[in-house]
C-alpha cells in the first residue's frame, strides 16, 4: 500500500473514531451508557462509592494519587517475586530492585519506558498482571483527569468535578476492554502471537543451528499498549518484531489504535462543553503540527546519511535505511515513529538512534512540544488545554477583555496553575539531563561519542519526562542511576502536571460563565488555532532550543563528523 | 471613535489652568527631571523584589559585576553596564508614568491653601477657625468670594459656585439646599449669595484629599489582570532560569567552557524584560488617561472592569437625547388653521421659560413668522403646576392653555366643550413616535396638538453601532412610557430599553444581567441611584450628583457627562490591550535573541553552529552585547507606547486580535533581528569591536 493510501485510510478511520468514539466517550462519562451496569455496580460497592458521590478536585486528586501509588506498589511486588509466581516457563527469576521500580513507575505513568528486554526479563505473569493491567489502568487514569478538566469548563458554579473511581471504571469497561479485545483478535488473525506456552525451539537443519523463538501473549498486549498510548511491547524491539507487528495492516492498525483516543477526545471535549467546533479547533492545532512533523521527519529520513554524503559516496536514492525494517521503509517508519513520539505512546518500529540527525530531531522535538499532537490518552487533551489557556490569556488581553475560555474567566489562579503545569515538564527534563551529564553514573550511559551521546541522554529524559517511553536507544540505561532518576522524571512528568490540571478543573468548575458576545475572544476559529500552535511551538522552542542545538542541530551542521 | 494617544477633543478638555485634567505632555521637562533621579532611587532591592522579572535582572547584574571585578575585561564591563541600564530604564518608565500624576497632585495641593472657615456657633454667631479643625457635622457659612472649606451639604440657601478647581470647568454651577444639587466640594469658590454648609467629610478624607491620593497613585494596588500577568511573567522567568543554568553542564559535557557573563546575558534576554519593565507604567498610565478625561477612578480594578463591561445602562436624558424636548410640529384638529394653533401655542408659552416653552415660541416664529409680542395689559400668566399639569395665559376673555392631553381634555370637558374626533388619534400618533404631545385649547375649544420631540444626539447612533461591534449591549433607561421609549430606542439604535424606570427596576435589571455573568456599567447622580451605582460593576457618578451617589460609584466624572461612559469602556480595553500586546512583543523577541547568542555561546567548541548566526553578526562578543543593548533600548523605545496605550479602534474581537497579533507578534519576531544587526553594525563602525 502506497504512502498516499496509508494516509487516506488513516484519515478516514480516524475521522470515524473522532466522530463516533468521541461522542460515545462523552456518553460514557456523562453516565448515559449502562449496558454493563451489572459489572459497574459491584466495583462501586466494593470501593464504597458510586456515580452520585461527586468529588471536589482535591478528593479527585487524592483518589488518583492513592490509586496510582497502590498500582506502583503492586506492580513492583509482582516483578520482584515473579519467580515464585506461576506462568514463568523460562524461570527468569525476580526482577532487580531498581529495574522493578523504574518499570512499575513507567507503566503506571503510561510511559512504558523499558529498561529491560521483555522476553528475557519478564515472566508471562508480570507481562500480564503487572504490565498489561497498568496499560489499561494508566490510560483510564489519564483520560479521567482530562475529563475532570473538561467538566471544569462544562459546569458552572460547581464545587465538584466528577468521581475518579467511576470515571476510571466506566472508561475501562465501556471503552478500553471492548476495543482492545476486537483489535487483539484482528492482530492474531494477521499472525501476531498470543500464547502462554514458552519460547519455541526450532532446529534449522539446513544450517545446523538451533534457534529459540520468543513467544508470549503479545497480540493482546499490543492492542492495549497502542490503544492506551502506552507503547511498552512484549518484545525488546517492540513493534519492529514480526511476531507482534506481522504485516503492513497491523502496522497501520497500531497507528490507528494509538491515535484514536487522543483524537476522539477532542470531539468528546467539544460535545461536553456544548460546541463541537471548540474541539475541532484543538484537533486542527494537533493535526497541523503532526502533519508538519511527519513531513519533516520523512523528508529527513529520505536524505542520505550526512556522514555518508560527506564521505563522497553517491546518493543511493533510498534515503537512510539504517535501523529500519525493510518491510516498512523510510516514509512509513517515519510516520510510525512520529505517531508514537507525538502520542506519548513511544512504541517504535525503527531505531531512532539510527535516524539522521534531523530525523532524530523530528522525533525528539515531537516530545519536547509536550505531547499534545495529539498526545497521550487524556494527557494530550489536558496538556493542550493548558497551552490553550496560555494562548487565551495572552490573546484575550490583546482584545481588551479579561481573558475567558468557553466563558470561564482566566484569572490569576488559572494562570498560576496552567503556568505550573506547562513548566513542570521542561524544568524536569532539563534539570535531570543536566544532572546526568554532570555525574559519572550518567556520563557512563551513552554508547556513542560527540553530540550524539548528548542527544541520547537528552532523548531518554525527554521521553520519560513526557511519559512517552520511546527509546532512542544507544543508551545503556539499565543502571541504578538511570532507573531511579528516570523514575523520578516519569513521576514528575505525570503527576506534576496532573495535579495542577485537576486544580484547574476545580477552579474552572466553580466559576460563573460569561455569555459570549461579539467582543468575546473566539476559541473556535483559525486565529485561535494559530495562536495555540504558536504558544506550543514558542514554549517548546524557547525552552529546548539551546539543548537541541547542542545535540541534533550541531550534529546535522557537522555533516556527520562525529559518528 | 478611535481612542488614540492624541489629547481628547477640545470639548472634553477644559483649557483651564487649574483643572485636574490639565493636559501635560508625556515628556515635559518638569516630569522628566523628576523621573531621572527616581530611576536611580528605585534600584533599591526592596523596591525591585516586587517585580520578579526586573529583580532577576538586578541579581544578574550583580553576578556580572563580580565577574567583571575578578576578571576585568571590556566585554564583561560593557555587559554589566547595559544590564544595569536595563533596570534603570525600567525604573525610569515607572517614574515617568508616576511623574504626571505627582505633578497633578502638587497642583491640587497648592490649591488647597489653608482656608479659614466661618463656623456657626449653636447660638447663631460666627467664629473664624482654620479649615483643618472642622469636624463632621459642623455648620459653616460661605458668602460670595469664600472658598468652601471642606466637603459638605448645603442646609440653607442657594449659591453659584465656581468648581473649576476640581473640574476645570469655568462656568459656575448652581448649588442649593435640598434635592440632588446640595453637595459642595472643599476647595471650590462661592461666587454669589450666602449658603450654610454642614460639613460631611472628616479631615483628610475630603474629595480633594482622595483626588490627590488617586492621581498620585499613593496606594496603588495591582489589578486582577495585572496580577495574573505578573504570574505568567514569573512563570516565564522561572522556566528560563534552568534553561540557561543547565547550559553550563551541557556545555561542559560537550567540552566547551561557557562564560557566566554570557549565560547571564542570555537569561536576561530571554526573560520577558520588556513587558516586565513596562507593566506598572502601563497600569499607572491607564489610570492617568482616565484623569485626563476628567474621570476619577477610585481603583485600577474599576478601570479594568470597564474593559470587561458587556452591558451599558445609559440614561436617556442627557446621554442619548439632548435632554430637552423641542417643539417640532403643530397638528391642528379638524376645522382649525395651523397658523391659529401656532399663534395660540405661542401665546400660551410666552411666559414659559423652560426650554420646551421657548422652543414652542421659536417654532411658531420659524413656521409662520409669528413674533413674540408685547401684550397689552389685562392679561395674566397661568404657571404650570403639578396639579393642573397645564400652563398658559388669560388675556381678556380668552383662556389659552397647553398641557398634557388628559389634563387639557378634562379642563375642556369641565367647561362643557366637546372633544374633536381626530384629537385622540393625533395624540396617539405623536406618542407612538416617541414624542410628547401637548394639547392646546382656547377656552372650551380644542385647537390641536404640539409635538415635543426628544432630540437624539447626533453621532450617538454610530457610537452604539461601535459598542455593538465590540459586543457591548446598550440599554436605555428612561422614565417614559414603553411606547415613547421604544420609538426613541429605535431612533437612537440602542439594543434594549427599560421604560418607566424606577431605582428598583434599574437595580433588578443590573442584578439580572449580573446573574447571567455579565458586567454592567451605569451612570447616576441622584441619591436614589446610589444602590444601583454600588451594585453595578462600573458605576460612574456625576460630579454634580449627591455625595451618596459619589460614594457609591467607583468612578466620578468631573464633567458630569454621562456619554463619557463609552470613553471609560474604551480606556479600560486599551489598558488590557497594551499589556497583552507588549507581552506578545516581549516573548516574540526571544527568537532573534537565541539566534544571536546561542551560536556565540558554543561557536568555540562547535564552529559549525556558526551557521545559526543568520544575522551575520561580527563576533561572538559583539553578538551578545548587541542583543543585551537591544534588550535595554527596546524598553526606552516602548515607553511612549506604554504610557499612551496601544491604538484602540472599536471593532469586533476578531479584527482587533488579527491586527495586534500581526503588529506585535509578527512585528515582535522581525524587529529584533533588524535591531540587533544594526547595533552590531554600529559597534563595529565605532570600532568597539
Amino acid at each position: 500500500m502506497g504512502f498516499f493510501w496509508t494516509i487516506v485510510v488513516l484519515v478516514v478511520v480516524l475521522g470515524f473514531a473522532w466522530r463516533f468514539l468521541g461522542s460515545y466517550m462523552a456518553a460514557v462519562f456523562d453516565g448515559r451508557v449502562h449496558f454493563l451496569g451489572w459489572l459497574e455496580r459491584p466495583v462501586y460497592w466494593a470501593l464504597g462509592t458510586g456515580p452520585d458521590h461527586e468529588q471536589t478536585w482535591k478528593r479527585y486528586a487524592v483518589s488518583m494519587i492513592v490509586y496510582s501509588g497502590v498500582a506502583i506498589g503492586v506492580a513492583y511486588l509482582i516483578m520482584r517475586i515473579q519467580g515464585h509466581l506461576p506462568l514463568d516457563p523460562q524461570h527468569l527469576g525476580g526482577v532487580p530492585q531498581a529495574l522493578s521500580f523504574n518499570t512499575a513507575v513507567s507503566f503506571v505513568t503510561n510511559t512504558n519506558w523499558q529498561n529491560y528486554g521483555g522476553e528475557t526479563t519478564m515472566s508471562y505473569f508480570s507481562q500480564i498482571g503487572a504490565l498489561t493491567v497498568q496499560q489499561f489502568a494508566s490510560c483510564a487514569v489519564g483520560v479521567a483527569v482530562a475529563i475532570a478538566l473538561v467538566r471544569g469548563f462544562a459546569r458552572r458554579n460547581s464545587p465538584t468535578i466528577g468521581n475518579f473511581w467511576v470515571d476510571v471504571t466506566r472508561f475501562t469497561i465501556y471503552v478500553l476492554v471492548p476495543v482492545s479485545f476486537v483489535a487483539g483478535i484482528i492482530l492474531v488473525s494477521q499472525g501476531a502471537v498470543q500464547t502462554l506456552a514458552g519460547p519455541a525451539t526450532i532446529h534449522d537443519a539446513l544450517n545446523g543451528v538451533t534457534q529459540t523463538i520468543a513467544r508470549g501473549p503479545a497480540a493482546f498486549m499490543g492492542s492495549i499498549m497502542q490503544f492506551g498510548t502506552n507503547g511498552g511491547g512484549f518484545f525488546n524491539v517492540d513493534l519492529a518484531h514480526p511476531l507482534e507487528n506481522p504485516t503492513g495492516l497491523t502496522n497501520l492498525l497500531y497507528i490507528v489504535l494509538t491515535l484514536s483516543i487522543p483524537v476522539a477526545l477532542t470531539y468528546t471535549f467539544g460535545k461536553m462543553v456544548g460546541s463541537i467546533r471548540q474541539g475541532t479547533a484543538l484537533l486542527a492545532a494537533m493535526t497541523i503540527i503532526f502533519g508538519v512533523w511527519v513531513g519533516f521527519t520523512s523528508y529527513a529520513e529520505h536524505q542520505p546519511n550526512p556522514a555518508v554524503a560527506a564521505a563522497g559516496v553517491a546518493n543511493t536514492h533510498v534515503g537512510n535505511t539504517e535501523g529500519k525494517e525493510v518491510r516498512f521503509g523510510d516514509t512509513s517508519s517515519a510516520l510510525f515513529n512520529v505517531s508514537m513520539t507525538q502520542t506519548s505512546d513511544g512504541a517504535v518500529d525503527s531505531a531512532g538512534d539510527s535516524y539522521n540527525p534531523m530525523g532524530g530531531f523530528g522525533l525528539l522535538t515531537g516530545m519536547m512540544l509536550g505531547e499534545v499532537t495529539p498526545g497521550g490518552t487524556g494527557s494530550g487533551l489536558y496538556t493542550i488545554l493548558v497551552y490553550a489557556i496560555v494562548a487565551v490569556f495572552i490573546g484575550g488581553l490583546m482584545i481588551g477583555r479579561t481573558p475567558e475560555y468557553l466563558g470561564k474567566k482566566i484569572q490569576a489562579k488559572e494562570v498560576k496553575l496552567a503556568g505550573l503545569a506547562a513548566l513542570v515538564m521542561p524544568l524536569t527534563v532539563l534539570v535531570l539531563t543536566g544532572i546526568a551529564v554532570s555525574v559519572h553514573a550518567g556520563q557512563a550511559g551513552p554508547l556513542n561519542k560527540g553530540p550524539h551521546r548528548f542527544t541520547e541522554i537528552l532523548y531518554a529524559f525527554t521521553s520519560q519526562g513526557n511519559n512517552n517511553g520511546s527509546a532512542f536507544a544507544g543508551l545503556n540505561s539499565n543502571t541504578d542511576f538511570y532507573n531511579i532518576v528516570g523514575a523520578i522524571d516519569m513521576l514528575l512528568g505525570r503527576f506534576g502536571i496532573m495535579i495542577p490540571v485537576l486544580a484547574l478543573g476545580g477552579s474552572l468548575a466553580a466559576k460563573q460563565v460569561v455569555p459570549p458576545s461579539a467582543g468575546t475572544f473566539r476559541t473556535d476559529n483559525g486565529m485561535f488555532v494559530g495562536l495555540t500552535i504558536g504558544v506550543i511551538l514558542i514554549i517548546g522552542g524557547l525552552t529546548f532550543f539551546p539543548a537541541a542545538s547542542l545535540g541534533p542541530i550541531v550534529e546535522q551542521l557537522s555533516h556527520g563528523k562525529f559518528f | 471613535m478611535a481612542t488614540t494617544a492624541t489629547p481628547p477633543p477640545p470639548q472634553q478638555t477644559p483649557a483651564q489652568p487649574h483643572g485636574v485634567a490639565r493636559s501635560r505632555g508625556l515628556f515635559e521637562r518638569e516630569i522628566l527631571s523628576r523621573a531621572l533621579p527616581e530611576a536611580f532611587l528605585k534600584l533599591d532591592p526592596r523596591v525591585q523584589v516586587r517585580n520578579p522579572v526586573m529583580f532577576v535582572v538586578l541579581v544578574g547584574t550583580v553576578v556580572t559585576l563580580i565577574e567583571s571585578i575578578t576578571s576585568p575585561g571590556v566585554f564583561d564591563w560593557s555587559i554589566t553596564a547595559w544590564l544595569l541600564l536595563t533596570v534603570i530604564f525600567a525604573n525610569f518608565a515607572e517614574a515617568l508614568a508616576e511623574g504626571r500624576g505627582k505633578a497633578q497632585a502638587d497642583t491640587l495641593r497648592r490649591m488647597r491653601a489653608d482656608t479659614e472657615a466661618r463656623r456657626l456657633r449653636p447660638d447663631g454667631t460666627e467664629e473664624r477657625v482654620g479649615a483643618a479643625t472642622l469636624a463632621q457635622g459642623d455648620l459653616v457659612v460661605c458668602e460670595a468670594g469664600d472658598l468652601v472649606p471642606s466637603d459638605g451639604e448645603i442646609v440653607e440657601g442657594v449659591a453659584s459656585v465656581d468648581e473649576s478647581a476640581i473640574t476645570g470647568e469655568s462656568a459656575p454651577v448652581i448649588r442649593e439646599s435640598g434635592g440632588d444639587r446640595s453637595a459642595v466640594t472643599g476647595g471650590t469658590k462661592v461666587l454669589s449669595d450666602r449658603i450654610v454648609v454642614r460639613i460631611t467629610a472628616e479631615q483628610g478624607q475630603t474629595f480633594l484629599d482622595r483626588m490627590i491620593g488617586l492621581v498620585e497613585g499613593a496606594n496603588r494596588q495591582r489589578t486582577p489582570n495585572e496580577i495574573a500577568l505578573t504570574i505568567l511573567l514569573a512563570v516565564l522567568t522561572i522556566v528560563f532560569l534552568p534553561v540557561v543554568v543547565v547550559l553550563e553542564p551541557f556545555g561542559r559535557y560537550a567540552g566547551a567552557s561557557v562564560s557566566v557573563v554570557v549565560l547571564v546575558s542570555l537569561l536576561v534576554c530571554l526573560i520577558p524584560t520588556t513587558i516586565g519593565a513596562l507593566l506598572s507604567a502601563i497600569g499607572i498610565a491607564g489610570m492617568d488617561r482616565m484623569v485626563q478625561r476628567n474621570v476619577l477612578a477610585m481603583s485600577g480594578r474599576a478601570v479594568e472592569a470597564a474593559g470587561d463591561v458587556q452591558t451599558l445602562l445609559l440614561d436617556k436624558t442627557g446621554t442619548i437625547t439632548l435632554g430637552n424636548r423641542m417643539a417640532s410640529s403643530f397638528t391642528p384638529v379638524q376645522g382649525v388653521d395651523e397658523r391659529d394653533l401656532a399663534d395660540a401655542a405661542q401665546l400660551a408659552s410666552l411666559a414659559d421659560e423652560t426650554p420646551e416653552g421657548r422652543s414652542v415660541v421659536v417654532l411658531a416664529k420659524e413656521r409662520f413668522g409669528i413674533r413674540e409680542r408685547a401684550l397689552d395689559g389685562g392679561h395674566e400668566f397661568v404657571p404650570f403646576s403639578a396639579i393642573t399639569r397645564m400652563s398658559g395665559l388669560d388675556v381678556g376673555s380668552r383662556q389659552i392653555r397647553k398641557g398634557a392631553a388628559d389634563s387639557v381634555k378634562r379642563w375642556v370637558a369641565e367647561q362643557g366643550g366637546s372633544l374633536p374626533e381626530d384629537l385622540d388619534p393625533a395624540v396617539e400618533r405623536i406618542s407612538r413616535a416617541g414624542s410628547t404631545p401637548l394639547v392646546v385649547a382656547d377656552g372650551k375649544r380644542i385647537l390641536g396638538v404640539i409635538e415635543l420631540k426628544d432630540v437624539v444626539k447626533t453621532g450617538i447612533r454610530e457610537k452604539f453601532d461601535e459598542m455593538r461591534s465590540m459586543g457591548i449591549r446598550t440599554v436605555m433607561i428612561t422614565g417614559d412610557n414603553p411606547l415613547t421609549a421604544a420609538a426613541i430606542a429605535q431612533e437612537a439604535g440602542v439594543d434594549d430599553f427599560l421604560a418607566e424606570a424606577t431605582p428598583e427596576t434599574k437595580m433588578e435589571l443590573i442584578k439580572a444581567e449580573q446573574q447571567g455573568g455579565k458586567l454592567v456599567a451605569m451612570t447616576g447622580d441622584g441619591t436614589n441611584d446610589a444602590p444601583a451605582l454600588a451594585q453595578a460593576d462600573v458605576g460612574v457618578a456625576m460630579n454634580t450628583g449627591t455625595t451618596a451617589a459619589k460614594e457609591a460609584g467607583n468612578m466620578v466624572d468631573l464633567d458630569s457627562n454621562p456619554t463619557k461612559l463609552i470613553d471609560v469602556v474604551e480606556i479600560g480595553k486599551q489598558l488590557l490591550i497594551t499589556r497583552g500586546a507588549l507581552t506578545t512583543f516581549s516573548i516574540a523577541n526571544d527568537i532573534a535573541k537565541y539566534f544571536a547568542i546561542i551560536p556565540a555561546l558554543f561557536v568555540a567548541t562547535y564552529p559549525q553552529l556558526g551557521a545559526l548566526n543568520i544575522m551575520g553578526l561580527h563576533s561572538p562578543q559583539s553578538a551578545v552585547l548587541s542583543a543585551v543593548i537591544f534588550n535595554a533600548l527596546v524598553i526606552v523605545a516602548l515607553i511612549p507606547l506604554a504610557l499612551r496605550g496601544v491604538r484602540f479602534r472599536a471593532a469586533g474581537s476578531a479584527s482587533i486580535l488579527r491586527r495586534n497579533v500581526f503588529i506585535y507578534g509578527v512585528g515582535g519576531i522581525i524587529v529584533p533581528f533588524l535591531g540587533i544587526k544594526l547595533i552590531d553594525l554600529f559597534l563595529v563602525a565605532v570600532h568597539w569591536y
